[in-house]
């Protein structure tokens, strides 16, 4: 029950800031949905951000993967230095994998051409070939760590939303990546599994130095596994610290604070 | 709600039903228009039309297939003139469809101008093609091959980058996400998810393909359609009836297939 081999060693030492972001703004129709924010992503650590609906925790995980680009501000990673220009978004997509809320999975194909899309990279758009062997070895792996390779070869359609869920963590898995972003990775499973996976991918981070953010809206959850709790409440970080200090005060602060409709970018 | 509020919506509601029905009445009057401009509606033109018709289906009648032998060939013809014109038009066409989508990563003044291509070569009709390319390349089914190529390319086009922005985008960002270039997001993330309506595109396509290359044999693109024609200007009405018959049974065959292909498309391997 390990999926420890799917990782490779990490370069940089844990705890050190992986990623951090520096005063970031994100607009989008004239509305704001992150303002000023700052925060930072350690190695080796999990940080959960948490926040009401409409926060803009995608958003934040969205710029973290590039999806979303920011009006303003800057990103940082501490072996790339600024994200700035293709070259270094792209060294850092390499090593980046990421879980979709809704999954992101193509319907019409398996469970395993869905996981082996994690290997995108490895062949040619144009390649005629099959996809790499170790590409679908390391695919076979993530299914078995997630319990769906009995079922590798029917249509991901066929799934449940649970099982989706499952395919969408092995897909980002496979890849062995050094930032693992995810977005509600649990909401579909049930208690037990969630809290399995949860505290798989906690020591996934923990011994392989992987940057691990999870957006998760179960605090109970969120308390468990992360190092870290981010909160955001209309677009803004309410929170930054410690896991242990996000006590009651703190998630009612959270979760109650008003839409202030202060413009701060 | 208030009188004033409700009186209000129902102005404003019958406001809507009087522009809906000006819309209709204006629409019946265009296309009544349209007949009238055929000449549709001047009945004596009928007079001898239902007689006419009865005597050609009765000389039409039994068919005649004595000449089946030479048929083979121009059936040959016809059939290879629309399967590698659907081809060509679909290999000229699936680039070009990525480059028209919005969803594909092309800028959008380069979806528009490749939009505008396709919609200029799909308004010249497959026949105009015809004539073309038998002053280009000569008779036979070679300028069959190539109007319907590029005629189809036109059509294919539209209906190829219509489906390719029909997919869902979460798949195409996740490959993003992950740092795969834009060749690599149509290729895994955009195409297997379009994959079942081009293939119902195609395989409209060939159908309908095959008809015109019926019909491209007019204009000297050889084939089975310059058969119906001889036999119909020769009066062999028995022998045009049985090649038409055949005609019938070579698209019903291609649906049949083609039915089946979409069925397989659909359930996956």
């Amino acid at each position: 029950m390990s999926m420890l081999h799917l990782v490779p060693t990490p370069a940089f030492p844990p705890a050190a800031p992986a990623l951090s972001v520096d005063d970031l703004c994100v607009a989008r129709g004239g509305r704001a949905i992150l303002r000023n924010v700052s925060t930072s992503f350690a190695a080796g650590a999990v940080t959960v951000v948490v926040g009401p609906s409409g926060a803009g925790k995608t958003t934040l995980l969205n710029v973290l993967n590039g999806l979303v680009e920011p009006s303003s501000g800057e990103l940082f990673a501490t072996e790339l230095g600024p994200l700035r220009g293709a070259d270094a978004w792209a060294a850092l997509r390499a090593h980046t994998a990421t879980i979709f809320q809704d999954h992101a999975l193509i319907g019409r194909l398996s469970a395993f051409e869905n996981v082996l899309l994690a290997f995108a990279e490895s062949r040619h758009p144009l390649s005629l070939l099959p996809w790499p062997r170790f590409a679908r070895e390391a695919a076979a792996k993530a299914l078995e760590e997630v319990g769906l390779l009995d079922r590798a070869f029917e249509r991901v359609e066929n799934f449940s939303g649970g099982e989706r869920q499952r395919i969408g963590i092995a897909r980002a898995l496979a890849r062995g990546p050094r930032l693992l972003l995810g977005d509600e990775p649990f909401s579909s499973l049930d208690q037990p599994l969630a809290r399995r996976l949860g505290a798989e991918l906690r020591t996934l981070a923990v011994r392989k130095g992987v940057t691990l953010v999870l957006v998760l809206h179960q605090i109970a959850l969120a308390r468990a596994l992360a190092d870290r709790i981010v909160a955001l409440n209309d677009g803004r970080v309410v929170f930054d610290g410690p896991a242990e200090t996000f006590d009651e005060a703190a998630e009612q602060m959270v979760f109650t604070l008003s839409p202030s409709h202060r413009k701060g970018c | 709600m208030t009188e004033a509020a409700y009186a209000a919506l129902a102005g404003e509601w019958r406001r809507r039903q009087t522009r809906r029905q000006a819309a209709l009445a204006l629409a019946a009057a265009a296309i009544l228009a349209a007949f009238a401009y055929a000449g549709a509606l001047d009945l004596s033109r009928y007079a001898d039309a239902l007689p006419t018709i009865a005597q050609l289906a009765n000389e039409s009648f039994p068919p005649d297939f004595s000449r089946w032998r030479e048929w083979g060939r121009p059936l040959l013809e016809t059939l290879a003139t629309g399967v590698a014109g659907t081809a060509l038009g679909a290999v000229l066409a699936l680039p070009l469809a990525s480059l028209a989508a919005r969803n594909a990563g092309a800028p959008v003044w380069l979806n528009e101008i490749v939009r505008f291509g396709l919609g200029a070569v799909r308004s010249l009709p497959g026949l105009i093609w015809g004539v073309i390319f038998v002053a280009a390349v000569g008779f036979g089914p070679l300028p069959g091959v190539l109007a319907l190529g590029v005629h189809s390319t036109g059509m294919l086009g539209k209906l190829f980058f219509e489906a390719l922005e029909h997919v869902e985008p979460g798949p195409g960002a996740a490959l993003r996400a992950q740092g795969a270039s834009r060749l690599g997001v149509f290729r895994f993330a955009l195409l297997p998810q379009a994959l079942p309506r081009l293939t119902d595109a195609l395989i409209y396509r060939l159908e309908h393909n095959l008809r015109a290359a019926t019909t491209l044999g007019i204009v000297g693109a050889g084939g089975f359609g310059l058969e119906i024609v001889t036999a119909f200007h020769l009066f062999e009405y028995r022998e045009a009836s049985a090649l038409i018959l055949v005609l019938l049974g070579l698209i019903t065959t291609v649906n049949f297939f083609g039915a089946r292909l979409r069925r397989i498309m659909l359930r996956g391997h």
